[in-house]
């Protein structure tokens, strides 16, 4: 029986170690048609649902893939089954052909060597991404190496009720002055969750003296580095919703407390998440959007494809596809995605330069120039240190 | 070799050993034995051993004869050994028909025309496609008479057949159930309570204690 | 009673394979698991391959900040739902079985039941958070408020909204259970001893039919009190997360791209399941205990009528109406979201209504539908094949399944699916059986097997054998008795099974994500995905598709009987 198994293994392996050349874009497309591929990506929100459906439906219509979205909650699940795989000796044919990926679940897969490529920057439309511009070779200051590829590009913003806020505080000492004179109307999504992290780093980045110092492995200095950041959650935690006794489980969760009216400010990682969320019903009208005086944390989203997947060249065309000015332009789109591009406009041709041009970003959407350049993340060992120490001040407080 | 059902030497017992019960005795064709005792005694497990599906709890010794077979080891189903109990259990899913034609062989070619003649041996003519829910306790004993005698049983068993019905019911269905076992010349092993079941019996008694 | 076994037969049938047949889809998928779970905890199935014998797991699980609340919230939601529950089901059979409320509650029973956990937990979050349902219904007029107050009700600390959800949840369940159960125990004769005695209606019942009624409710009981204890689905919605219960811990460690964390993950797998056995122990002696007090109140003869017994019932027929609002309230309120429009605090309702959502969802939750109950009811109709040969082989050994069998049976419900699908998971890699549709299906009748058995159990051996002694005295072998007799006559029960087993199967979560690979969407892992979002309209779509296949088989269920039976009186009212 073992043996039957393990022929069987060592044959589909056989067949799948012809990779797919990324270099060689005609055989990739050739490959791809007919394959059906399984991108692993959160699900827990209906406008990234709706876009991956498009995706899907484009893809089919003009390279003859079969895009099947497994709706994740959360990424790590995606990770743990490659992982799981790979402790099983699965080495071809997996479940997982593409992962909407970043920071530390595409470190622990590229560490592990998980993962396929490099692609990235064979694909054909990496020459009109914006390479110097926009976060898209690092992710948490590790090189990417061309084994994921960025498809939209996120800044932290922070989105408030205007009729309920006027002037939304600009920075962190602001916030914390704000959350003293207005107890319980401010919240952050939970760590470890994603943007919950993000926004500690955010704070960090605010209160530290050197900036600089975060780019580089968090040593023996953490402590005294990081210090002014557990004075300000000191003063600041016991003014926050619940008096910092509950958090909402993830960004979405936080909106809808936006909405629901109980906090005043809310986190986000899109830029343009305001805007499709009013157009969704999901925030009021009179939902705005801000950025702090100092900068905020730029990253990007990537997709990643691992090393055992089974539709590489299909995997390789969605990339690809994704990459495209169309899905760029629809991505941004505020009442679609609202994502901002990775593309460098000079790139583009003309027509595509004009229609991103003209694309209205919606009422809640700060203009590029209002947005500013982004701050880089800081290296990942800080946040996996934060993430915590976090957890241990506050994550069990009760 | 006698006709008629014969218990030989029959002795249950529990598994572990404990003697229950044990009855010999001889029922000859149109013979009433009735099985008297309090309850607890094992009345009941003698007709279980007869009927074949005596509780692996137990064990069986000696022998049981019908009409020269014994049935010890034989499936309860080719036994040929009908029984009526107290509450009379008609199939509550199926018509009073069904009921009673529940015993006919598989290939019976005038299963209609045998269970009306049956139903209107009892006085239940047209009741064949009946609920056998909306009938009374009278008709239904006598619905579950008629099904177990369609069977063609070579003997009769009854486990306190009539201690259900009321007085004058009672009397008439005994007079019913053992004028049909005497014409059709069957054996019938009696348990009941009784004694004026047993005195209307005629037929000898065993008293087990 | 004789007890009726075809002695004859024993030999030549095909039955006896059957037990041995479930008690390898049962155990071989756990114990794989379990494997899975314990080389971990100790050292082994290390990420880079190899093993050593180690307690590091354990080390670093005890090093984890928060696990003794966590452990200490495990115990204390679990046991206290529990209790809870069963106070309100014993109170409103007892107070209450026979009248009018009794009826009311017995047809809300399958709605109820069928209302999946993710879904109940998720309705009743929106019903009582400070910005939900009953402060937008009273505010500002009667509280005077215009924004939420900023109250820490939901995902409390201390757990107690998640006690109440589970506590609603549960209770259903035990209620089903405990009608199940009923007609076996003469209730009738005994309260009218009882009553005639002068004992209360509470009183009487608890003195006289419950001690029986518990007997069948043991096991029911137990596998609750595990669930309550180690459940995930409900725990995100409901529990606290700073820090959260034991099984949520582990379900982050599990999932954890850090492969190093599976370790103490399976550390804490082992140590979930100590609660659980040790809760119940616990439980255990708390019943030995409770026995011991009905028989002094026995022997004290207090009758326990007047205020005392419409207290009781006052008692129960609050709990159990509360469970229900609250269920039934968190569901409508997923369907007022999945047609709201704009909805902000305090408006009482959304200030429009479209069909976006529907627009946007429907067509795929319908598809999803079809497939979520295709495999459902594959799995319900494989798991009864296997009950109704378990149950059919025992009755033709004469000998009910044994302490061991029935333990094997409860297993997959009393261990906790965090402790052992991860490991199942490895399993199905390994044989190269790691997708599609064949695994999933494995693996919900791992768990819809003793559900189903637990529903057709008690009315497949209350069968009266004296129909069977009838049939075979008139020629019926015993297969002709099953197919002639005891099926026919079990209908109901066995729909019923059938219905309940592919309610479980619907609302697993788990084990589909795991053994599908996340290849095979049901409307459960749709609905919980979106959950972890954050969409009140998408996910009352969803809800109420859930909802819905879960309903479906019991209204079939309830139906079915009447058209076939329509001309039995006895088959509907016996």
């Amino acid at each position: 029986m073992k043996h039957v198994i393990t022929a069987a293994a060592l044959a589909l392996a056989g067949a799948a170690w012809a990779e797919p050349d990324p270099s060689n874009w005609e055989a990739v497309v050739e490959e791809a048609e007919g394959e059906t591929v399984f991108w692993h990506a959160w699900g827990g929100s209906t406008q990234t649902n709706d876009f991956i459906a498009w995706v899907g439906d484009r893809v089919m219509e003009d390279y003859g893939v079969t895009l099947e979205h497994v709706k994740l909650t959360d990424t790590a699940d995606a990770v743990g089954r490659v992982v799981a795989e790979n402790a099983a000796g699965i080495d071809a044919g997996g479940a997982v052909d593409m992962i909407w990926i970043n920071g530390e679940n595409f470190i622990a897969l590229k560490d592990a060597e998980l993962l396929f490529g490099p692609f990235a920057e064979q694909l054909p439309n990496w020459a009109l991404v914006d390479v110097d511009g926009k976060p898209v070779t690092t992710d948490f200051t590790v090189p990417t190496d061309g084994f994921e590829s960025p498809w939209a590009a996120a800044q932290v913003v922070f989105i408030y009720d205007s009729e309920a806020l006027e002037t939304p505080p600009k920075s962190a000492m602001e916030i914390a002055a704000w959350a003293a004179n207005n107890p319980g109307r401010f919240t952050f999504p939970q760590p470890p969750d994603f943007l919950g992290t993000t926004f500690l780093k955010q704070m960090l980045f605010e209160l530290v003296d050197d900036q600089d110092r975060l780019l580089a492995d968090a040593g023996d200095d953490y402590a005294s580095v990081t210090a002014p950041l557990w004075a300000w959650l000191e003063a600041t935690t016991p003014n926050m919703w619940r008096g910092g006794r509950a958090y909402p489980q993830s960004g979405p969760r936080q909106l809808q407390l936006l909405n629901d009216g109980e906090i005043d400010i809310a986190v986000s990682l899109s830029p343009g998440e305001a805007t499709a969320a009013i157009a969704n019903d999901q925030l009021p009208l009179s939902a705005r959007t801000f950025v702090l005086d100092g900068g905020t944390i730029g990253n990007a989203s990537f997709v990643a494809i691992p090393y055992n997947a089974n539709a590489k060249a299909g995997a390789m065309v969605v990339a690809n596809f994704l990459l495209s000015p169309e899905a760029q332009l629809r991505a941004q789109t505020p009442d679609i995605l609202g994502y901002g591009t990775v593309l460098d406009m000079d790139k583009l041709s003309e027509a595509d330069r004009t229609a991103f041009d003209t694309l209205d970003l919606g009422i809640a959407t700060l203009s590029p120039a209002e947005l500013g350049t982004a701050l880089p993340e800081p290296h990942a060992s800080w946040m996996t240190r934060i993430e915590r120490d976090w957890r241990e001040r506050y994550g069990v407080a009760n | 070799m006698a006709d008629g059902l014969e218990l030989r030497d029959l002795a249950i017992a529990h598994r572990d050993g404990r003697p229950l019960v044990a009855v010999s005795t001889q029922v000859k064709p149109g013979q009433v034995v009735s099985l008297m005792g309090p309850s607890g005694v094992g009345k009941s497990t003698i007709l279980a051993a007869i009927t074949g599906v005596l509780s692996p709890s137990f064990t069986c010794t000696g022998d049981i004869v019908l009409n020269g077979r014994s049935l010890m080891g034989l499936a309860p189903q080719k036994r040929r050994v009908g029984i009526l109990f107290q509450d009379h259990l008609l199939f509550p899913h199926m018509s009073v028909g069904q009921n009673v034609g529940f015993g006919l062989p598989r290939r019976t070619t005038d299963r209609k025309a045998r269970v009306a003649a049956a139903l209107a041996e009892i006085g239940l003519a047209g009741f064949a496609d009946r609920d056998p829910a909306t009938l009374s306790g009278g008709q239904r004993a006598r619905v579950a008479l008629m099904r177990m005698l369609l069977a063609e049983p070579e003997t009769m068993l009854l486990d306190e057949p009539f201690s259900r019905l009321d007085a004058e019911l009672r009397e008439r269905m005994r007079e019913l159930v053992f004028s049909r076992a005497t014409a059709a010349g069957l054996p019938v092993l009696m348990v009941t309570h009784d004694q004026a079941d047993a005195d209307a019996a005629g037929g000898p008694v065993i008293a087990l204690s | 009673m004789t007890g009726a076994s075809v002695t004859a037969l024993r030999t030549k049938d095909g039955w006896s394979v059957v037990p041995a047949l479930t008690i390898a889809v049962l155990l071989g998928p756990i114990a794989a698991g379990l494997m899975g779970t314990l080389l971990p905890a100790f050292g082994g199935l290390r990420p880079g391959g190899g093993s050593a014998w180690s307690l590091e797991p354990w080390r670093q699980m005890a090093a984890e900040p928060g696990l003794g609340q966590g452990v200490w919230l495990s115990v204390k939601t679990g046991l206290l739902s529990t209790f809870a529950a069963l106070l309100g089901c014993l109170l409103l059979v007892a107070g209450w079985q026979g009248t009018r409320v009794f009826r009311a509650m017995e047809r809300m029973l399958s709605p109820l039941l069928s209302v999946p956990h993710a879904a109940a937990a998720l309705g009743l979050a929106f019903l009582i958070a400070p910005s939900g349902w009953v402060t937008r219904l009273t505010s500002p007029w009667l509280t005077g408020w215009e924004r939420p107050p900023d109250l820490l009700i939901v995902q409390d600390p201390g757990g107690w909204s998640l006690i109440a959800g589970l506590m609603a949840k549960e209770l259903p369940f035990l209620l089903l259970m405990s009608l199940a159960a009923l007609p076996q125990i003469n209730v009738g004769e005994r309260m009218l001893v009882a009553t005639a005695l002068g004992y209360g209606t509470v009183r009487g019942w608890m003195l006289t039919v419950l001690p029986a009624l518990y007997a069948q409710l043991r096991l029911p009981i137990y596998a609750v009190l595990a669930y309550a204890m180690s459940n995930v689905d409900v725990a995100l919605v409901l529990g606290p997360s700073t820090p959260p219960p034991l099984s949520v811990l582990i379900l982050r460690w599990m999932t954890d791209p850090d492969l190093a964390l599976r370790a103490p993950a399976a550390a804490a797998a082992l140590l979930q399941l100590g609660l659980v056995v040790g809760a119940i122990g616990l439980w255990r002696l708390g019943e030995l205990g409770a026995a011991r007090m009905g028989r002094v109140m026995i022997e004290t003869g207090a009758r326990g009528a007047g205020w005392l017994d419409n207290m009781c019932r006052m008692v129960g027929v609050s709990i159990a109406t509360l469970a229900a609002l609250a269920i039934f309230g968190g569901l409508i309120s997923q369907l007022v979201w999945s047609f709201a429009g704009r909805w902000r605090f305090p408006e009482a309702l959304p200030s429009s209504f479209g069909l976006r959502s529907w627009d946007r969802h429907g067509e795929a939750a319908l598809e999803v539908s079809l497939t979520t109950l295709g495999l459902a009811a594959l799995a319900a109709c494989i798991a009864l094949l296997l009950v109704l040969g378990c149950l059919e082989a025992e009755h033709r050994r004469g000998r009910n399944l044994g302490r061991l069998g029935l333990l094997i049976l409860y297993l997959p419900l009393i261990l906790p699916q965090i402790a052992f699908l991860p490991g199942l998971q490895i399993l199905l890699l390994q044989t190269g059986a790691a997708r599609g549709l064949w695994p999933v299906l494995l693996s919900h009748i791992v768990f819809v097997t003793p559900y189903m058995f637990l529903a057709l159990a008690g009315p497949f051996r209350a069968w009266d054998t004296r129909y069977a002694t009838i049939g075979a005295a008139m020629g019926a072998s015993a297969d002709g008795v099953l197919w002639r007799l005891r099926l026919p006559m079990l209908l109901t029960p066995i729909l019923t099974a059938l219905a309940v087993g592919m309610a479980v199967s619907v609302g697993q979560y788990l084990p589909t994500l795991l053994a599908s690979g996340g290849r095979l969407s049901t409307l459960t892992t749709e609905a919980l995905a979106l959950s972890s979002g954050g969409d009140r309209r998408a996910i009352g779509v969803w809800t109420l598709a859930l909802t819905v296949a879960a309903w479906l088989p019991f209204a079939a269920a309830l139906l079915l009987p009447q058209l076939v039976f329509r001309n039995r009186a006895g088959m509907l009212n016996g």
